[in-house]
């Protein structure tokens, strides 16, 4: 199939952008979506044209890495995937594709469809974990029992890959998908009741200093979530940042 | 004579510009002689006519800067192998293979080991800084424990966040002898079948020590909170695996990988808040730095402003994984490389079996020329999929055209050829069985799709059988075929449903309806850096951890051990073991990396970069490693020969030659350049790849993944040669791959009996 692929091409992150347009020739329904952009990355440099630089690592839809927002859309037009799930036979042929980097605030361009998602690490660094030394001194793993529903809900929460497309989406950009869904995994598990307090303030501070936007439950989040990742989350976090709140 | 000139232009606003000539000689350009030139300006401007003392300096060390570039230029254009050669090199004569195993038997050799080393006091540890490269499990877990003990640790990722590490990608699970099940596990037991399992080719005393710290690792993780599978009960479950009879496999669904390492991120995130870990995203090690011989920093590249740093450290770890990328095609990332080990080898780290490489069976197969990587579809999949192909070659032929369907074949023809070979362990055979089985009937011209080379695995059979089960539990029609399957399907999707939603959206077929399409694909490296008991390589303060060293799998690894490994070297060996060599630097002090030694290895790296983007080639990066692949697949792949192995060290030579003539990088070094890392990576694959066809060649038995064709039971199995080979090659660089030396570190089995493995 032959496609237009609209491009947003940005040099660095001070730099201003523009969307470039490109014609690409003879692409199989089989490839994925990053293929595409290999095929068109050679074609580019053959032309003395700078290749686009993107993220993307696994390529099975788990590392978190690749990031377009593609017709509109995080991760494009299908559902529960990422972009280098996406294959082409999703689209026509003759079609018009515009492809963009994930855009938020917290989230600066670094080259073209490349952004910067450190914030995501930060707001984790501030309370995503369980303060337990890792010396293999703990007790035995089944002394700690865990009620099988919550274990399977906590680990519906932990399936989050942290690539960002809940902030892309929503028109706050707000973080509060996947930032619920840690603080969701470990108020579920009795492993992070001790901590919880402290780790819901800090944790929703820094995602705030980040520049993250405010929630308004429009729920743009959940459906565009390549994990499925549900808006029970948030319903919980708010519940676990209240609680904290009144306690101090 | 200096072929880069410096020339000055004046400019209209009072500056000057520096500009480069590179004179390549002369060229006929219509019948005319020209000079053929490449030209560089650089990024910074001279005073036309200095009057202020400052402007005077300035324009001086400008010019001084400017000489330094055309030196490193200059050295950058010489004939490609330079690299290869002295500049890079160091030779390590002081080192004796010694693996230094502790004494006593085997059982005791780690509770023995642990008692005598010494330690470094908590004082102390605020003096000394530990480099860590890459955030898989094994660099994550040893990042977070090294800071949690009390050293100064900075680590390296080139992913945008150590969380996208590729252990993430991990379906099945994790081992270890907690015997939860009550079915007669035991610490010995897993140390034994790990032995067998590598075909004998593994170092007892680090398997045994694996064996017993797997228990603890479970332990600590779900101290972590890591969400493992639960019984209605709330305590663990356990699942299968190939090669063993008994449950001792923990996991979360099918994404053990990514839970493990979000938990390992998890910890390290807690250091890093701390201030006990410096996280450098996005960087690069571009080289090992020695000092006096000791590992002392390293070279790391900036990936976002393309800036070369010096970084000294008391003790460098390297934990960046395998090198199946070395194929082009594989299951691994796409950044997943060698380079960080590749550059430890060539300062003096030996590199151990790099032929031992894991073929997995059950991955989705290659679609056409544009594939870029691999997709595995899990080892536990074979519990309940049947392995066949026709038994006619006519219909494999009708397949392959689309003129038939495989649900159309009739049961008596088809040939499920694992249960024909290996009727006592089936479709569970082990991987390197099942793939060379899988080659075996595709080269026989049975293979079943457009490129014939692929087969069926079939969950026909298990979908009825679950849902006669399921229509028996409640009281249903056994007999109503569709309900039977309806009833059949949900069960197979409550155990396997994201792989099969996963391959639907590769391939576009439904998996419940018809067979799925399955080939083997290169997955995991047992070889690697060469180690010895303590986890150093052969360069002093240089380590090597998970799956980057050559590590206790031998020459085979069984599935859900390689998250065992990592974690296991990561939280509990490693941060022991390291404090053994560090307790002689308590009073060494910061490492100056204004050293002689630092100020060469940068020049190096940047003149290395700058080769590349002023190379004037016309082929990509790609068009390199592409070609790469196609060679170590057909001739260092599922089985290999004399012939084609020698033809491929001549052939990967002549294209490494061709790379460093040829190759196109574009853009400039000081920016966010994709290509231009890539580059890097592909170059030491080029090296890799040579050296591994020469080990693979050197070891003319068959063991596990290695398979030599010359060596093989009247039937096709492959054999072992215990009389010649029952050791671990370890080989120094030379100057070259082609000049490597073989060192052999001998394998003594105390413990267990050495035995030929059969699955008949």
């Amino acid at each position: 199939m032959n496609l237009t692929l609209k491009v947003w091409r940005q040099a660095n992150k001070s730099a201003k952008g523009k969307i470039e347009t490109y014609q690409i020739k003879e692409i199989s329904p089989d490839m994925s979506f990053l293929e595409m952009m290999d095929v068109l990355n050679e074609q580019l440099m053959l032309e003395q044209i700078d290749p686009i630089a993107f993220d993307h690592d696994c390529r099975e839809g788990i590392c978190g890495m690749c990031s377009m927002f593609i017709n509109g859309e995080a991760h494009g037009p299908d559902r529960l995937v990422t972009t280098c799930q996406l294959h082409m036979r999703k689209f026509k042929d003759g079609d018009t594709i515009t492809i963009e980097p994930f855009r938020a605030k917290a989230f600066p361009v670094i080259k073209d469809l490349t952004v910067d998602r450190s914030s995501f690490d930060r707001v984790q660094q501030a309370g995503g974990f369980v303060s337990v030394n890792t010396s293999g001194n703990t007790q035995d793993a089944n002394a700690i029992p865990i009620d099988k529903h919550d274990a399977d809900k906590a680990f519906d929460a932990a399936t989050c890959i942290g690539c960002g497309a809940c902030v892309a989406t929503c028109k706050n950009a707000s973080a509060m998908l996947f930032v619920s869904a840690k603080v969701s995994q470990y108020a579920l598990l009795p492993q992070g009741k001790v901590e919880a307090t402290d780790r819901v303030l800090n944790m929703v501070k820094q995602m705030d200093e980040e520049g993250f936007g405010n929630c308004t439950n429009t729920g743009a989040c959940e459906v565009e979530c390549p994990k499925g990742i549900s808006l029970e989350n948030i319903a919980r976090m708010n519940r676990e940042y209240l609680f904290a709140s009144l306690k101090g | 004579m200096k072929k880069v000139k410096i020339r000055y232009r004046e400019n209209s606003n009072g500056t000057s510009s520096i500009r480069l000539n590179y004179f390549h000689g002369y060229e006929i350009v219509k019948g005319k002689k020209k000079a053929k030139r490449s030209i560089k300006t650089l990024p910074f401007h001279l005073v036309t006519n200095p009057v202020t003392k400052e402007d005077i300096k300035q324009n001086e060390s400008y010019k001084k800067e400017a000489h330094k570039i055309a030196e490193s230029w200059e050295k950058s254009l010489l004939p490609s192998e330079s690299f290869l050669k002295d500049n890079s090199f160091t030779k390590n004569t002081m080192f004796k293979l010694d693996s230094k195993i502790p004494e006593g038997p085997v059982t005791q050799k780690w509770t023995n080991h642990k008692g005598k080393i010494n330690l470094v006091s908590p004082a102390n540890k605020r003096l000394i800084d530990i480099i860590v490269v890459g955030t898989g499990l094994a660099g994550a877990s040893a990042s977070a424990t090294l800071a949690e003990l009390g050293y100064n640790v900075k680590t390296f990722c080139f992913q945008d966040s150590p969380r996208r590490a590729h252990s993430i990608a991990a379906q099945g699970g994790i081992n270890a002898a907690k015997n939860y099940q009550g079915d007669g596990d035991s610490t010995y037991r897993l140390f034994y079948d790990t032995i067998k399992g590598g075909d004998y080719r593994s170092r007892e005393a680090n398997v045994h020590r694996l064996a017993e710290v797997s228990t603890n690792i479970i332990d600590q993780c779900v101290a972590q909170g890591v969400p493992f599978a639960r019984d209605y009960g709330g305590l663990l479950d356990n699942r299968s695996f190939g090669g063993v009879l008994v449950s001792r496999t923990f996991y979360a669904k099918g994404q053990t990988g990514q839970q493990l390492l979000l938990g390992a991120y998890s910890a390290m995130n807690r250091q890093i808040g701390r201030g006990k870990i410096k996280m450098y995203n996005r960087h690069e090690m571009m080289d090992i730095v020695l000092v006096d011989g000791k590992a002392r920093g390293i070279i790391a590249r900036n990936l976002v402003d393309g800036k070369i740093e010096r970084h000294g450290a008391h003790a460098v770890v390297i934990a960046s994984g395998g090198y199946g990328n070395v194929f082009f095609l594989s299951t691994n990332a796409m950044g997943s490389n060698v380079s960080a080990g590749w550059k430890i080898h060539k300062k003096g780290a030996y590199f151990a079996n790099p032929c031992f490489t894991q073929i997995h069976p059950t991955c989705i197969p290659v679609s056409g020329d544009h594939q870029s990587k691999l997709t595995l579809m899990s080892e536990s999949l074979r519990n309940d999929g049947r392995i066949w192909v026709p038994k006619n070659i006519e219909d494999s032929k009708a397949i392959r055209e689309g003129r038939l369907k495989p649900t159309e074949i009739l049961e008596e023809n088809r040939d499920y050829y694992l249960e024909r070979r290996y009727p006592a362990f089936g479709n569970l055979v082990p991987r390197d069985v099942a793939s060379r089985a899988a080659k075996e009937r595709c080269d026989a011209g049975f293979g079943v799709n457009k490129t014939g080379e692929a087969v069926y695995l079939d969950f026909a059979s298990s979908i009825i059988r679950y849902g006669k089960e399921q229509a028996h539990v409640k009281g249903l029609d056994e007999n109503d075929s569709v309900l039977v399957k309806k009833l059949g399907q949900d069960v197979v999707r409550a155990k396997y449903g994201n792989l099969f939603q996963m391959y639907e959206k590769i391939v576009d077929q439904n998996p419940y309806e018809t067979p799925m399409m399955i080939y083997p694909a290169v997955h995991y490296t047992m070889g690697g850096v060469w180690v010895d008991y303590n986890l150093m390589t052969s360069i002093p303060g240089c380590y090597a951890i998970g799956e980057a060293n050559f590590s206790d799998h031998g020459a085979n690894r069984l599935g859900a051990s390689a998250l065992m490994q990592g974690l296991a070297d990561g939280y509990f060996v490693l941060p022991y073991t390291i404090g053994d060599y560090l307790s002689d630097d308590i009073r060494t002090g910061p490492i100056d990396t204004e050293l002689p030694e630092f100020e060469k290895a940068e020049s190096t790296v940047k003149a290395q970069l700058e080769a590349f983007i002023s190379n004037n080639g016309t082929q990509s990066v790609d068009y390199y490693h592409r070609k790469l692949g196609k060679i170590m697949w057909d001739k260092c792949g599922m089985s290999r020969n004399e012939k084609g192995l020698k033809d491929a060290i001549i052939e990967i030579k002549e294209l490494r030659e061709d790379f460093y003539k040829n190759v196109n990088v574009p853009g400039r070094t000081d920016e966010f350049n994709e290509q231009l890392a890539k580059a890097g990576r592909v170059a030491d694959f080029l090296e890799l790849g040579e050296l591994f066809a020469k080990d693979a060649l050197e070891r003319s038995e068959s063991c596990g993944g290695h398979f030599r064709e010359e060596s093989q039971t009247p039937e096709g199995e492959a054999l072992r040669d215990d009389e010649n080979f029952t050791f671990v090659s370890a080989w120094e660089f030379k100057g070259a791959p082609s000049k490597a030396k073989l060192h052999k570190e001998e394998l003594k089995y105390e413990e267990i009996e050495v035995k030929t493995r059969s699955y008949k």
